[in-house]
């Protein structure tokens, strides 16, 4: 149950992440933070790693 | 406007590269069956999950070998893979799986003890995803698994690892450790199921005789030894000394310490009548000062900077240019168990557990592991599991 709520949370935070990624207008470094950063998320999303 | 969209589609045609190119590797490791020819002695498998319920349909859920002899007897439980990424132990219990008659008594073999550790990786100490080990008919490939449940099975990991039930604080990561999550419980975390499970087919089944194979860091002091608790002492003490005697190796005994709780040795004594035996063979791979963790290290055991320590009287077992091959833990392995069943016999008759076909460590060392490993496109298809 509790992982259930996890994957929730992973979920969240990718979105967050990429509507930031998309919302970036100039800084070439953040975008690439972003990406970076979601890396992870989507791996256990996907349940990869 | 427009450079902005480009750079962007850039950095995620990048981002996609990463993930589909790191993330494939992983994924197809995760799905890899190993496949397993039951042999001569094989008379039913199961599933853990038959002893536990909550285990079904998870990737903790494993193939339990049962090898029953045609005289009745006594019931031994060989456990490996408790931790996926010590392989001897693994090895050592296909060769049973694919070798052994049992006469009398007995034998339940789990060969993925921990299957969502075998399904595990360590990518970040740069662990090879799979091994090989030559045979007579080709290569027989097998995942090399982490110390680890996957946490895609068990998540969140907590702050501190509550023990159940003494309650002892130990690391989180140990929470996801089998090793560790002794005695078990029905409805505990993923983990507890699996050891609760194993606990049940010890109890229902009145198992007598529990080993757990793994391997240790030969800068561990315990290493190339069997642990025991008091109660199995006296059989570990000679079974020790015979293999010295007749086998000519090593493998002294370590007691089961009282305070330390979670450990195979310590819970399967304290919560089950059966007698428990933890049998560690040295393995290089897993120290930490050495080369890199290469598929030829983890088979051969050779490092130079394991060798430099050896010289300085650094290391806790004997090691020189010839380092500590497969063929030697696998060995060791098998004649531990033989041996231990063979101790119980004599002191519990009625309760004996006669096993033939098994290689010895003199077998093993001369002929290679792969020897004893049948082919499975050749074999009767209903003889074939995949796990």
């Amino acid at each position: 149950m509790v992982m259930i709520f996890y994957y929730f949370i992973s979920a969240f935070l990718a979105l967050l992440l990429l509507w930031n990624f998309i919302r970036e207008k100039k800084n070439v470094e953040d975008m690439a933070l972003y990406l970076l950063v979601l890396v992870p998320l989507i791996l256990r999303i996907l349940r990869v790693k | 406007m427009r450079r902005n969209w480009t750079v962007k589609s850039l950095l995620l045609f990048f981002f996609l590269a990463l993930m589909i190119l790191g993330g494939l590797g992983l994924y197809q490791h995760r799905h890899f069956d190993i496949p397993i020819v039951a042999g001569p002695g094989v008379t039913r498998v199961v599933k853990l999950s038959d002893y536990a319920q909550g285990l079904k349909g998870t990737t903790a859920d494993t193939l339990v070998f049962i090898l029953e002899g045609k005289e009745e007897g006594g019931k031994a439980l060989i456990m490996s893979n408790t931790h996926a990424n010590e392989p001897e132990s693994l090895l050592a219990a296909l060769i049973m799986i694919e070798n052994a008659v049992v006469d009398r008594g007995t034998l339940i073999i789990i060969p993925q003890f921990n299957h969502s550790a075998s399904r595990n990786t360590k990518p970040g100490d740069g662990y090879p995803l799979y091994f090989d080990i030559p045979t007579e008919w080709g290569r027989k490939t097998f995942r090399m698994g982490n110390r680890d449940a996957s946490p895609l099975d068990q998540w969140p990991d907590p702050d501190v690892y509550i023990h159940y039930p003494e309650r002892q604080l130990l690391s989180f990561i140990d929470a996801r450790n089998t090793n560790r999550t002794w005695p078990g419980r029905p409805n505990g975390l993923l983990m507890e199921k699996v050891t609760f499970a194993a606990m049940e087919i010890m109890r229902r089944e009145k198992v007598d005789i529990a080993v757990d194979m793994h391997g240790a860091e030969t800068m561990f002091p315990v290493t190339n030894c069997i642990v025991a608790p008091e109660k199995s002492l006296r059989i570990a003490t000679m079974a020790a000394l015979t293999v010295k005697a007749r086998e000519g190796f090593d493998s002294h005994v370590e007691p089961s310490p009282v305070g330390f709780r979670g450990l195979s040795h310590r819970e399967i004594g304290d919560y089950a009548e059966t007698l428990p035996f933890l049998l560690e063979a040295p393995i290089p791979f897993l120290d930490q000062p050495t080369g890199p963790k290469t598929e030829k290290f983890l088979l051969d055991g050779k490092d130079p900077f394991l060798l430099s320590l050896a010289h300085k009287k650094k290391l806790f077992v004997p090691y020189d240019e010839s380092g500590w091959p497969i063929s030697k833990r696998v060995g060791q392995h098998c004649s531990l168990i033989l041996e231990i069943l063979g101790q119980h016999a004599k002191k519990f008759p009625d309760r004996a557990v006669e096993v033939r076909g098994a290689p010895r460590y003199a077998d093993i060392v001369k002929n290679g592991v792969g020897y004893y490993f049948h082919d499975p496109a050749r074999a009767e298809k209903t003889k074939v599991y995949s796990n």
